[in-house]
């Protein structure tokens, strides 16, 4: 395998282009096994994964696991609510734990940026990161990725525009790497105050206004209005947000193309994004939702591939 | 008890304080310097110490570190910070009250300075805090902690709270003549920072702490010694913005001093990839463009404390999330090495400049003994190789504290002696 992941999949910033591609290819035969009557291949038969979701997600722990069943590994799920972690048991603690009961793989979500790889760094087993902080969030990255080029094509070239708050989003920071390293022409548009100062540094354009958005993309991602960030101070109010920056089918009826409209869930309607736009024709919200299994399938198998136990049943 | 005469053989005598730069022979007897240049007979007794190749230069001084006794022994000691300070060359460190509980009061002053006596290293002197409790509520009683020994005061760890608590503490220290030592920290533009804010906060998905949290402060406590003729000393800058306001503030002869550490003007914010907890500070890594601004006033005296703000914490509170780990890096062991490296051997300063900047310029702004080599005065030397390279190895530290980002980093020049009072207090073997 020429083409390894190494360990872990921290983030796509640290891809190559060709690793990326190589991923998005290697699912590509797994969008298939999700659709069969039976679900389910020997691939990853006698692996075990845990699940450690230190963070409230529905989407994305579902997601993984549907993905770890279908490719037959064994998983566990631990929330940080309920174990040792709500003890004051440490993160490297719980992990090196779980760890002496011979696992293989750890899927982590976590709030603090750094700590996938903080883990990675401390752990044999592989290392997924499901989600630090707002550091990156690589396999939804990967799957928006996925659905881009099952409606686009090759990637290169095309616009591409996230908004909202890009800030505190690590949804923004893996499609920044993950699109840019595939030759994509990337854009933010939010509100200043959302947005990193030096964003243009990681080599987006940046829109003051969604109408210039619009006008510019081929596709919209955008991103999920955290409720807080109104108490924070970021934003004046909800409305206010919506009136300014709200993707609504007003707005994408005066753009001069049709616009892919992404969303990476859970959804604020009549926040960031009209209904009528998220259920409209030019939607793929579902279509992500559909690809995350393969993506996640892809990625638990090329990383199982790394390791030379896990050499006889690749076969899909 | 009177200590046996020691004799400094053929060293560089080194001390920009009176102009002296030349090789010759120093003799210490009963505590102070007996005689000083040429050619100079011992005593009979006397202990000789070869300086060949060595400096020999007024003792190095340290105005901002953090000895965490009482509260956190765990992780340093007044004993084991003192023994860390003279390991690395320094006869005198000033330590911030941000203990717990808080050196706010002259029975805890007093307790720093005793604990300081019975470690017999480093002199230890304290800092007050300008505020009960660090709080920013109420002044502390500054007349009762100068009498009980603290030479300056601070409410370092955090900034004071409030313009007219500041201005209030400028304006009452004056009676006592002492330094108002301000952390530069807009807390609100501050919070929930973990590093600088730029590109590399952008690329890790950190919160970043902008310059300006820092400039903000600088600029409000300038005003405020403008207005109040008080003594103001602006601890650990970072950023080429408040080196362009102290430079200001000097030009209109405003009362300010300022201090650098040994971080700030050789790390940038690139030693935070990878989630480097042991990169993490307050103020934050800058950038390259900081680093020089810095550097640089250092050289012409903008700045003229080399500092370290020593601050050990346990292994286990390193070892951790980057968000949830403490702020702060040990220095007293590497300060000189990192200094040679980083400002003397590219040519930037001059030996003697940085002997002022680590020595003379502190001893003077804090009114501490030592900081000048001159017969009959207080024998606080430090011996050095100013060329000597080493590799850092953070397990060999005196310090409980092991937190440093140079562990494995080749730095220049060690201390070989470092003498407090006439004693030698530590000698590498």
């Amino acid at each position: 395998m020429t083409l390894s992941l190494g360990k872990d999949l921290l983030g796509l910033a640290a891809l190559s282009a060709e690793q990326i591609r190589y991923i998005l290819d290697t699912a590509e035969p797994f969008k298939e096994i999700s659709e069969r009557q039976i679900k389910k291949v020997p691939t990853l038969r006698g692996m075990t994964v845990v699940n450690l979701f230190f963070e409230p997600s529905t989407r994305t722990r579902i997601s993984f696991e549907f993905a770890e069943k279908r490719l037959s590994a064994d998983t566990v799920n631990v929330a940080s609510s309920g174990s040792s972690v709500s003890k004051g048991e440490t993160l490297v603690d719980t992990a090196r734990n779980l760890e002496a009961m011979r696992i293989d793989m750890v899927v982590i979500r976590h709030a603090s940026s750094g700590a996938a790889q903080f883990l990675a760094e401390r752990i044999e087993s592989n290392v997924i990161n499901a989600g630090d902080g707002m550091h990156e969030h690589p396999t939804q990255g990967l799957l928006d990725l996925l659905t881009l080029r099952d409606k686009l094509g090759d990637l290169a070239g095309r616009r591409v525009c996230l908004v909202g708050d890009v800030l505190h989003s690590r949804v923004a920071r893996s499609n920044i790497a993950g699109l840019t390293k595939l030759g994509a022409d990337v854009a933010v548009c939010g509100p200043r105050s959302l947005l990193p100062n030096g964003v243009e540094d990681l080599g987006v354009t940046v829109f003051d206004r969604i109408e210039e958005a619009i006008e510019w993309a081929e596709a919209l991602n955008i991103l999920r209005l955290q409720l807080e960030r109104m108490t924070a101070g970021y934003i004046p109010s909800l409305r206010e947000y919506n009136r300014v920056f709200g993707v609504t089918r007003e707005r994408l009826e005066r753009a001069p193309r049709d616009i892919l409209i992404l969303h990476p869930g859970p959804m604020n309607r009549g926040v960031e994004i009209d209904s009528d736009v998220a259920d409209g024709p030019h939607s793929v919200i579902l279509h992500q939702v559909t690809n995350g299994v393969a993506i996640r399938m892809a990625v638990l198998y090329l990383l199982a591939g790394a390791r030379p136990e896990a050499g006889t049943e690749k076969g899909v | 008890m009177t200590t046996r005469p020691i004799l400094l053989k053929g060293g560089r005598l080194l001390d920009p304080s009176t102009q002296r730069d030349g090789v010759g022979d120093l003799l210490i007897v009963d505590g102070r310097i007996a005689a000083i240049g040429g050619n100079i007979a011992g005593p009979d007794g006397a202990e000789t110490i070869d300086c060949t190749g060595r400096v020999v230069a007024p003792g190095l001084v340290d105005v901002h570190v953090h000895l965490r006794e009482p509260g956190r022994e765990d992780v340093e000691t007044i004993a084991t910070g003192a023994a860390a300070a003279a390991a690395g060359g320094f006869t005198s460190v000033v330590a911030m009250p941000n203990t717990t509980p808080v050196t706010d009061n002259q029975a805890a002053v007093g307790f720093v300075v005793q604990k300081g006596k019975q470690a017999g290293m480093a002199r230890v002197f304290p800092y007050g805090a300008i505020s009960v409790g660090q709080r920013g509520e109420q002044l502390a009683e500054m007349g009762e902690m100068v009498a009980a020994g603290a030479v300056a005061f601070s409410d370092d760890g955090r900034p004071v709270s409030t313009a007219h608590m500041m201005r209030t503490a400028l304006e009452y220290a004056r009676t006592f003549d002492v330094v108002v030592a301000e952390h530069c920290e807009d807390m609100s533009l501050a919070h929930g920072g973990a590093m600088n804010e730029g590109r590399m906060s952008a690329k890790l998905g950190l919160k970043g702490i902008p310059d300006e949290a820092e400039e903000i402060d600088v600029i409000r406590c300038i005003l405020l010694a403008r207005r109040t003729g008080g003594k103001l000393h602006l601890c650990h800058m970072s950023t080429k913005g408040s080196v362009a306001l102290i430079r200001w503030a000097k030009q209109q002869g405003i009362a300010v001093t300022a201090e650098v550490c040994s971080h700030h003007i050789s790390l940038t914010e690139d030693a935070v990839d990878g989630y480097n907890t042991n990169a993490k500070m307050n103020p934050p890594l800058r950038t390259a463009e900081d680093v020089e601004a810095l550097q640089q006033a250092v050289k012409d005296g903008t700045i003229e404390v080399l500092a370290t703000d020593h601050a050990p914490h346990h292994y286990d509170e390193k070892e951790r999330e980057f968000p949830d780990a403490p702020n702060g890096i040990v220095g007293l062991e590497t300060a000189l090495g990192i200094n040679i490296a980083y400002l003397v051997e590219p040519g930037i300063i001059s030996l003697s400049t940085l002997i002022d900047r680590m020595s003379c310029a502190p001893a003077k702004i804090f009114k501490l003994p030592g900081g000048t080599l001159v017969t009959n005065g207080v024998a606080d030397i430090t011996v050095f190789d100013p060329k000597a390279p080493w590799v850092v190895d953070p397990t060999q530290f005196k310090s409980k504290g092991r937190n440093t980002p140079y562990g494995g980093h080749t730095l220049t020049g060690r201390a070989d002696a470092t003498i407090v009072d006439g004693r030698v207090v530590f000698r590498r073997p």
